[in-house]
């Protein structure tokens, strides 16, 4: 008797208990899961009652008058359309952030050249540098630059990243090195076999990384916070905590806005979770 | 031609990273340490010559400083209380997860795993509305199961506490993912094996899934550790600190001394003490760990 055939047999006998398990895991699991999103519910049916009933005892859970009015509230007499323009704005700029990390990763990957070692090492170093011990000087150093209250002095700081550079390097190691020496007989340089071949060969890579990217971009608070004294630079995060402090009561509204930053992320996670899970599961541990 | 270009290349692709790192990572490191030894304010920003030296006085003021001291008690609460239940329940879910058969599980690791991308200051702000004495649902549903009302934010302690509940719920996504993926790497073999010897579900946890998952459960516990040291959005948005300096963190000290006071070389000085614990803290988590292994 082999072992699989034993595994199966000892299966077999406790295979009714092993359904009574498999339920018991899945219950304990709903209730885990209802408890994580009660909290993005609430938020969500909350941002579509008026602020009456918001402020209602006993609380109602469906909305008893649907209205949109928050909504229009935040973008009328609040200035959410601007948070959302300078918002996007910074997601554009960590785009073209990526692309710097893309091309820093190649480098590492694919030259030999003086220095390589220790410049790979000064980049890691930059990971295990706390963002508390950096914010007073990159503060300092961009007033120095002139560039407090601008978006050049909020995009800035944070545009490339030790650890997508890393990711690059890692993914792009493996590209074969006959097909670069092809195309770099065939006389293309340097950058373009780089946009022509290297990077569309990166796809996957890529494709986590700017979904990563987005989800940061999309979330900057502080930075935006520090360098921005002007409201026409505030991010969303930046307007919704500034939100917070004046209207400390308005709950609807509070909710309206907190729905309007966190339903983009969620439908864009939900719809592709299973690339960036499964980045975690190729790159997280090593 | 073609070989000079060849010599240049490497340093055009890495150029723009290296000089962006060196100027907003690693020259202000250096640049920290400087002011850190100065009374540097605002004037100072205007005009260096009235900066002055003044050695380690801003690390021995901090140092006295009760708010300060406050500040890195509290962070050795949420540190202690809140390492251990990020792993418990990170590591849990995912041992759950990963026994469930039906393809319907995966559903949960994005369940899981969506506070950790939502946006931190919108999920402050849903959580300061639970948490509300009057209206929040917190207290409404306890007052369903008559219970009394919880002081969530109002008192020093409780309001440290549900800072903790918040982070905890944001937490354990990214390091169940974590678990997931190692889980998934301990070769099948071994728990046929232990089938065989008759070894129920949780001797099989016990002896084979815990034991392989050491170096998992070391890197979580290392990255959560440090996360919680450097703790600051949620505070900043939902309590600023108070009741009494109740939730005031490490961060947050930083944070209010060098961009509410302009007090620069203070915040500095600050800054690095609190970069010092987080290298001993780290170091001290190896030397356990190395400890473990032999």
């Amino acid at each position: 008797m082999n072992v699989r055939t034993a595994v199966q047999q000892a299966r077999a006998n406790t295979r009714s208990g092993e359904k009574t398990f498999q339920w018991f895991v899945a219950t304990l699991l709903t209730v885990g899961g209802l408890l994580m999103v009660l909290p993005f519910a609430w938020m969500i049916l909350s941002s579509f009652k008026t602020e009456g009933e918001v402020t209602q005892i006993p609380p109602t859970i469906w909305p008893q008058h649907f209205t949109l009015d928050n909504f229009k509230l935040l973008f009328d007499s609040m200035a959410f359309g601007t948070y959302l323009t300078n918002t996007l704005i910074i997601v554009l700029a960590s785009f073209f952030g990526l692309f710097l990390n893309a091309m820093a990763g190649y480098g590492f990957a694919k030259f030999q050249f003086k220095g390589k070692g220790f410049l790979f090492y000064l980049v890691l170093a930059t990971m295990m540098i706390p963002g508390q011990v950096t914010m007073i000087p990159v503060y300092l150093i961009l007033n120095q630059m002139g560039l407090t209250n601008s978006m050049l002095g909020i995009v800035l700081p944070g545009l490339v990243g030790a650890f997508a550079i890393f990711l690059f390097r890692q993914f792009m190691s493996d590209i074969p090195e006959e097909l670069l020496e092809a195309t770099r007989l065939d006389g293309a340089g340097e950058f373009r076999t780089f946009l022509q071949i290297v990077l569309p060969i990166s796809t996957p890579i890529i494709a986590v990384q700017a979904i990563l990217t987005f989800i940061g971009g999309w979330n900057s608070f502080l930075w935006p916070l520090i360098i921005a004294n002007d409201e026409k630079l505030y991010t969303l995060s930046v307007g919704l905590s500034l939100l917070k402090g004046q209207n400390e009561s308005q709950f609807a509204l509070q909710m309206a806005g907190s729905t309007f930053m966190v339903v983009p992320i969620m439908i864009i996670f939900i719809v592709f979770q299973k690339y960036i899970i499964e980045n975690y599961t190729i790159s997280g541990i090593k | 031609m073609k070989g000079s270009s060849q010599k240049l290349a490497p340093y055009l692709f890495i150029g723009p990273s290296i000089i962006l790192l060196t100027l907003f990572s690693l020259l202000p490191i250096l640049l920290a340490l400087v002011i850190s030894f100065t009374d540097m304010d605002l004037s100072g920003l205007v005009n260096y010559d009235s900066i002055r030296f003044i050695g380690l006085e801003n690390y021995t003021n901090v140092l006295l400083d009760p708010s300060f001291i406050k500040s890195l008690g509290n962070t050795l609460f949420f540190v202690i209380i809140g390492v251990p239940l990020v792993l418990i329940f990170s590591l849990s879910i995912a041992i759950l997860i990963n026994m469930g058969k039906s393809r319907a599980f995966k559903i949960f690791r994005v369940v899981f795993y969506l506070p950790s991308v939502t946006n931190v200051v919108a999920v402050a702000v849903v959580w300061s509305y639970l948490y509300n004495p009057t209206l929040g649902l917190f207290n409404y549903v306890l007052g369903l199961m008559n219970l009394g009302p919880v002081p969530w934010l109002t008192d020093p302690t409780v309001a440290k506490v549900s800072l903790i509940v918040l982070a905890v719920w944001r937490g354990i996504g990214l390091n169940m993912i974590i678990f997931i993926a190692a889980i998934k790497g301990i070769p099948g073999s071994y728990y046929e094996a232990a089938q065989l010897d008759g070894a129920n579900t949780w001797q099989q946890i016990r002896y084979i899934t815990l034991p392989q998952l050491r170096y998992a459960i070391f890197f979580v516990s290392i990255t959560t550790m440090i996360g919680w040291l450097q703790f600051f959005e949620e505070p900043f948005v939902m309590t600023k600190g108070k009741p009494l300096d109740g939730t005031l963190t490490a961060s947050l000290f930083i944070y209010n001394n060098g961009f509410q006071f302009s007090k620069f070389g203070y915040a500095a000085a600050g800054s690095f003490i609190l970069f010092f614990a987080i290298i001993a803290v780290t170091l001290i988590q190896f030397r356990l760990q190395n400890k473990a292994e032999s």
